[in-house]
């Protein structure tokens, strides 16, 4: 620790320490390092309570001292979102992993928010199961942490977004309430879906302490192919005929950059019968086109593209589009990359979501990100920038929340009216 | 209410879109559950988003409570009207605006009939997933109050699954977006807290909606067994050996019954009745269908029929869809039921259900949508024996109560409306109830859009512990503490 830190660590109010240590133990409550930084933000301490309880605790007296609390999982996506107005203390889920109960018969799992995903995929896995979500970093990324970000991948298209998996949540709010609503079960419509309302808050409503979701089992078997095409024209062509066609695909994702032809990833699961059927159907409707297996890193496709070696020089933003609108974007991502001088990379999934890594000087990227978002919102599109180089000039990773976001600033006056929790992260300075 | 009110709202929606006279208000007094009754002072029939923000700005001015009405067919009573009150009918509000068949959106106004939306894009092979047994009738607008589920959303998802995003008017009169055509639009998911709210939290005047392709074949079949036990154990073989069916259905035998009195859906005569249906891949359907029938028939299964033809499969589902109605058949009254279970626990409450009902000296027929756990059993009285009303009450409120101790709900799809609200704190405590209240007082902090619906105790806006006062809203007879 350097002496810096060390002195606004101690600079906090010393009987709230106290307190703080009282509640979770001296080993749990440490000072915050540069390597606790959040999206540009440093805090004094971090806290890793023991249960929900001592969690909840923790953010009443946080929020009655003023104090920002910054949330945490596996930290892998702290950097996403706009930076803290403040941040004070890291409110961390790391000992929180249990899983509570894996109702295996019922295809439900109770899990504690800091369980990681991969954790749980490999219990879920032990009886042929699993949270059908492909999240981003799962050896680290956590329960509460995907949920907060609404993290999503290729296998989207299948088995919905994270709100249609989630059944159940507990949330701490920041005057201590902890409040349950959905259940245990999947089909349960008593009271309002305040799972979904948590799902992609980024944490600044409430911190998810623990989540119930539905679960499916693993395929029998599966088979991945891989389509190439000429252009990106050739390339949504041939994704609205899957798409309009009786196959029964899992995942359906296309790749796009400056280097390299376009290219879709296709994923078949089931019986070898019902395998082979679709394989023969999809070969005749990519034709002349040729269809060849697909490799192992289709899965990984998303991480390759946060794989970046600069991060002074990348930026990467989530953009969601009608599927309609896929060759025109990726033309208009060319083009602004071009008249930019800046590199790019895409990946694209058939729900018309997909990410974006755009590498050069951080000016030029802003004036590309600008130009995409400008353009992407004229037509019922949006783009999120979830990673830009420190010095980018100021470019709000969220774009416009629409006419809802006085509802939206309503919703968290009376969940969060001190702004304790992730101040200034989200959307419209929420 | 006042005339002056009353005259302005009539120059909103026109002559015709007002009903205020008694005896027309008493089509309105009532949804589905026809045992709660209150008239309202007048219902509007808007015709378009224009006329319903025009309408909900008055009440907002005025202070006055309003309830939203699809079809009217709810079973929880959620449309119940407030006394003094306005219903905002959208019954006029039925037109389906566009159909973007390569995005697959569908884009429709709160009135349109579940059905009609299937209607509108069948012929390019397409339909709208949620079905639920009234979709012939019931209305896109009510699904979302209620996020209607149906047979099929084992499968394929529940109304919220399939709401991208919602034109809303909120209690004050303003007009907001609430996600849109494409996905993750930036901020908090009020689209899903909407859907579901039983009308709560505004007007949806907008829907868009997503459709799905239909897929390569669908087959479905009908399994016997001696009871509802060997046909439970069947369905967690199903699920064991990693299927997703479409639905999964059961029946006992006197649902079995009155379906068979009511449409001669030709049904086999057994204790446990079980409908599996199977969709997707030509190939994949018969491989995973030989494996269901063969788990079937070692469950105990003594007759196997898959229906031949979409005529004999339309039947099956007839039998199924019309179970409720069809109880009329084998006693005067009944009381329809829906709570949740895991799954799991179905032979343990079945025999709980089975107890109670001999000890009440009350016939319950079951069922089920039994792939999610979803209960419906019909509690079966007549209404002229003095006591079985009430008793018939009585234990349909201890089926909830098991459904509640077996970790489930007390509701899976009809909502909590008027009828369950007194059952919320019992399946949720306090600090959550309070929590789902913080959030409706963001969206209408006055409690005017259906204020007497969902929560047992009304919690009041920016309220504080301290002196008592009366909220104007006690005043006024709408809200009460108890």
């Amino acid at each position: 620790m350097d002496a810096a830190t060390k002195s606004e660590a101690s600079g906090l109010h010393s009987a709230l320490r106290y307190k703080f240590i009282a509640l979770v133990g001296n080993e749990f409550v440490r000072a915050a390092t540069a390597a606790d930084a959040a999206a540009g933000a440093q805090p004094k301490l971090v806290i890793e309570p023991g249960t929900e309880r001592e969690l909840a605790e923790i953010l009443r007296l946080s929020n009655e001292a003023g104090l920002a609390v910054i949330p945490r999982g596996g930290g892998t996506k702290l950097g996403w979102g706009n930076s803290p107005a403040r941040a004070d203390l890291i409110l961390s889920t790391a000992r929180m992993t249990e899983i509570i109960e894996h109702a295996w018969a019922d295809l439900t799992v109770t899990v504690e928010a800091g369980c990681t995903i991969q954790r749980l995929q490999e219990t879920l896995g032990q009886h042929s199961q699993r949270l059908a979500l492909d999240a981003l970093w799962p050896e680290k990324a956590t329960v509460g942490g995907v949920l907060s970000t609404n993290d999503s991948g290729a296998l989207r298209l299948r088995f919905g977004a994270l709100r249609d998996l989630i059944i159940g949540v507990t949330i701490a709010l920041p005057d201590g309430t902890l409040a349950s609503s959905g259940g245990k079960v999947v089909k349960n419509v008593a009271g309002y879906d305040l799972p979904k309302l948590v799902t992609g808050a980024f944490g600044t409503l409430g911190v998810i302490t623990r989540a119930v979701f539905r679960l499916h089992p693993l395929p029998l078997n599966s088979h991945s192919f891989s389509i190439s095409s000429v252009n990106a024209e050739e390339t949504q062509k041939f994704v609205l005929a899957v798409q309009d066609s009786k196959l029964a695909h899992t995942y359906l994702q296309s790749h796009f950059s400056d280097e390299k032809p376009p290219a879709s990833d296709i994923l078949f699961e089931g019986t070898e019968a019902g395998l082979a059927a679709q394989e023969a159907q999809l070969r005749n409707l990519a034709a002349p086109a040729s269809v060849s297996e697909a490799s192992n890193s289709s899965w990984t496709a998303r991480e390759e593209l946060w794989a970046f070696s600069a991060p002074a020089s990348a930026a990467i933003a989530k953009i969601s589009i009608l599927p309609t609108n896929m060759a025109r974007t990726m033309k208009l991502v060319a083009h602004s990359a071009n008249a930019q001088q800046v590199r790019w990379k895409a990946l694209l999934y058939a729900t018309g979501l997909g990410w974006l890594r755009l590498e050069g000087k951080p000016g030029m990227l802003c004036a590309a990100l600008q130009a995409l978002r400008d353009d992407l919102q004229g037509q019922d599109g949006l783009l999120v920038a979830l990673h830009r180089p420190s010095k980018m000039p100021a470019f709000d990773a969220w774009g416009t929340a629409g006419d809802a976001l006085p509802l939206m600033k309503a919703v968290k006056q009376q969940l969060d009216p001190k702004n304790t929790l992730n101040p200034g992260r989200f959307v419209g300075g929420i | 209410m006042e005339a002056r009110i009353l005259d302005e709202l009539r120059t909103i929606v026109g002559g015709r879109g007002l009903i205020s006279s008694p005896e027309e208000l008493h089509t309105y007094e009532c949804d589905g559950l026809t045992n709660f009754r209150v008239m309202p002072r007048a219902v509007l029939l808007p015709n378009s988003t224009q006329q319903v923000q025009a309408a909900v700005r008055i009440c907002h001015r005025e202070r006055i409570p309003f309830v939203a009405r699809g079809a009217g067919t709810g079973l929880s009573g959620g449309a119940l009207p407030v006394e003094n009150g306005i219903v905002i009918s959208l019954a006029r509000m039925n037109r389906i605006l566009d159909v973007d068949f390569a995005n697959a959106r569908v884009i429709v106004e709160p009135g349109v009939i579940n059905l009609d939306v299937t209607g509108r894009v069948a012929p390019q092979e397409y339909f709208y997933a949620p079905d639920p047994s009234s979709q012939s009738i019931c209305s896109i607008g009510g699904n979302v109050a209620e996020n209607s589920g149906g047979a099929h959303c084992l499968k394929y998802g529940f109304t919220t699954t399939h709401v991208l995003g919602l034109e809303v008017i909120l209690p004050d009169g303003s007009l907001v977006h609430l996600g849109g055509k494409t996905l993750d639009t930036p901020g908090y998911d009020l689209a899903g807290v909407f859907v579901g709210s039983e009308g709560t939290l505004g007007v949806a005047t907008k829907i868009i909606l997503r459709i799905v392709k239909r897929p390569e074949c669908i087959r479905t079949l009908l399994a016997a067994f001696p009871s509802t036990n060997e046909a439970g154990a069947a369905v967690s073989d199903i699920i064991a050996a990693g299927m997703l069916p479409a639905a999964i259905e059961m029946m006992d035998n006197l649902a079995i019954q009155a379906a068979e009195a009511a449409v001669h859906a030709n049904y086999p005569s057994c204790g446990g009745l079980l409908l599996v249906e199977l969709d997707g891949p030509v190939a994949e359907v018969e491989a995973l269908m030989t494996h269901v029938n063969e788990i079937c028939r070692s469950n105990g299964a003594s007759e196997i029929r898959l229906a031949q033809s979409d005529t004999e499969r339309a039947l099956v589902w007839k039998g199924r869809k019309a179970a409720f109605a069809a109880m009329g058949r084998i006693s005067p009254n009944y009381i329809v039921q829906d709570g949740v279970i895991p799954r799991t626990a179905l032979p343990q409450v079945m025999s709980e259900i089975e107890r109670l009902s001999q000890e009440a000296g009350l016939r319950v027929a079951n069922v089920f949508h039994a792939g999610d756990g979803n209960l419906h059993p019909l509690v079966l009285y007549d209404r002229r024996i003095a006591g079985q009303e009430e008793a018939a009450e009585s234990l349909s409120s201890k089926i909830l109560e098991l459904c509640i101790a077996a970790g489930g709900s007390i509701t899976g799809e009809h909502g909590v409306g008027e009828d369950k609200k007194k059952m919320m704190s019992k399946m949720f405590a306090e600090p959550d109830l309070t929590t789902m209240q913080r959030v409706r007082c963001a969206f209408d902090p006055l409690q005017l859009s259906n204020p007497t619906k969902i929560f047992p105790t009304p919690r009041l806006c920016g309220e504080k512990p301290g002196e008592y006062m009366p909220h104007p809203l006690e005043s006024a007879g709408i809200a009460e503490r108890y």
